[in-house]
């Protein structure tokens, strides 16, 4: 990352939250991490182990207990582990209002980048998990954002619309220059769309590895197999496959 | 067709009612039309039924709008919650006929310890029925709002309103039924003129015909209200609902 202008850092931060029984529950403890603009950083751990908090810090819906975190002032797309769309609008109407002043052309554009053509008159209640999801993801695309924030979003998936929505948004990633954080528990996820991958572990959390991913994005997912081996300690899902993973 | 016939039905059973007890307790529809006709015609009934029409359209007002104002506060603000949750406990057992007395007490026998009188006796339930419905607020579509820099009137208009529809329509339907009984006790006690006046004009006549010929009406229009006004709009606002949800 030397040389490169800081996007997002993160200095000495520290997140409790309080329990009933009165204690508190430290997720962050003098955290300090630095993203490099405009690169894909996967935040990869455990369920429960800080990755959503740190989106969630990141994008200003919750604030640190202690520390800073300095984010030149943007324009942020995020999607949520839920697809969170207003379920008394149109698919064409949550993108609009997420992305106002989006023209027609460009809100087809955005629909479609996601396989979402004929589907802007529908209500989010008569579409599938899979298809929400989409829907989420072409709403945080269409607000042309600087930071790009993804928590789980392909959690709750098959295995098949997991691969082809990785693939599609690998393709949108490559499409347009912008800073991503995504939080995954799935190793295949992170090092087939990230350029670098952080393991978070610990409590409260730390950073335990950082992997730099140099390999283009398109030979990614041939390699997978290959890709693994670089992170022998952590656990990848056989079940996931090899071939076909559909990053590319 | 049903509601035809039932209606049909309720007039039959009037008839009989009435043959069976008397014009002396219960006169006889005819008799009933007869006097909504005359008192139609001689322009007592369209006065006394606008006034009380207006007390109701503004008490309703009144008592919608501070109570889901006070509402949406408690629903949003646990510790004004918990301050105001007593208040509103004793509020909401305080009889009716309670306020009405003290109102014309404390503010003397004028239009305004009405109108006050009659908006403080819907107040309480407006209040306790919008402010579940901010606590129902889904706070995750709020994230998402900030996430996108949604603006306050955005938020108010896309993510708060369509999911207090259904607490607001609930709060109009039971507030337009139980406004129209308080304005004409409200009346009956403290106002020259009015349905209610009407009626406890009858009363101490004991004229069953004046009393029927004016509460008929009456109901009539509020389930015209309720029918055609409230229950649309309700509809209109959980139309989404249809889409598949």
């Amino acid at each position: 990352m030397g040389g490169a202008a800081m996007a997002l850092e993160i200095q000495a931060l520290s997140k409790s939250f309080a329990r009933k029984n009165g204690s508190a529950r430290e997720v962050f403890r003098d955290f300090s991490l630095t993203l490099g603009e405009g690169k894909v950083t996967a935040l990869l751990g455990p369920s429960g182990g800080g990755k959503s908090t740190l989106l969630r810090l990141i994008a200003g819906l919750e604030q640190p207990t202690a520390g800073a975190l300095s984010a030149p002032a943007r324009r942020i797309g995020m999607a949520f582990q839920e697809p969170r769309l207003l379920p008394w609008r149109s698919v064409a109407d949550n993108l609009r209002l997420a992305a106002p002043g989006l023209s027609e052309a460009a809100l087809q554009a955005a629909l479609a980048a996601f396989e979402l053509d004929g589907r802007g008159a529908d209500y989010p209640g008569q579409l599938s998990l899979g298809l929400a999801r989409r829907v989420a993801l072409a709403r945080a695309f269409a607000v042309e954002p600087d930071l790009l924030l993804l928590d789980e979003p392909f959690a709750s998936l098959d295995l098949g619309l997991h691969r082809r929505l990785r693939a599609l948004l690998a393709q949108r990633i490559a499409a347009r220059a912008m800073t991503v954080v995504i939080a995954t528990h799935d190793l295949d996820d992170a090092l087939l769309l990230a350029d670098e991958v952080i393991f978070l572990g610990g409590v409260p959390a730390q950073v335990e590895q950082r992997l730099q991913l140099d390999m283009p994005r398109e030979n990614r997912d041939e390699n997978l197999t290959k890709l693994r081996t670089l992170a022998p300690f952590y656990p990848s899902s056989p079940s996931k496959g090899d071939a076909n993973s559909g990053a590319a | 067709m049903i509601r035809l016939v039932s209606l049909c039905l309720f007039v039959l059973a009037w008839q009989l009612g009435a043959l069976a007890l008397g014009p002396q307790h219960l006169p006889a529809p005819d008799q009933v039309t007869a006097t909504f006709i005359a008192e139609w015609s001689s322009g007592d009934m369209p006065m006394n039924l606008g006034l009380t029409l207006m007390r109701v359209l503004a008490g309703f007002s009144l008592a919608m709008a501070a109570g889901s104002a006070l509402g949406l506060a408690l629903g949003r603000n646990a510790a004004l919650d918990r301050l105001v949750d007593p208040w509103l406990v004793i509020a909401l057992n305080t009889p009716a006929l309670v306020v009405i007395i003290l109102a014309y007490v404390w503010g003397g026998l004028n239009e305004t310890s009405a109108l006050v009188a009659i908006a403080l006796n819907k107040f309480p339930n407006a209040v306790v029925t919008l402010r579940e419905g901010a606590r129902a607020l889904d706070p995750a579509l709020d994230e998402m709002a900030q996430v996108f820099a949604f603006s306050s009137w955005k938020r108010w208009r896309n993510v708060w309103l369509p999911q207090l529809a259904p607490y607001f329509a609930a709060a109009a339907r039971g507030g337009l039924a139980l406004v129209w009984k308080i304005v004409l006790v409200v009346e009956l006690l403290g106002r020259p003129n009015g349905v209610g006046f009407k009626m406890g004009m009858a009363f101490q006549l004991f004229d069953l015909r004046l009393l029927l010929a004016y509460a008929l009406p009456f109901v009539a229009l509020m389930v015209l209200a309720e029918t055609f006004v409230l229950r649309p709009a309700e509809r209109a606002a959980n139309g989404w609902r249809g889409h598949g949800a």
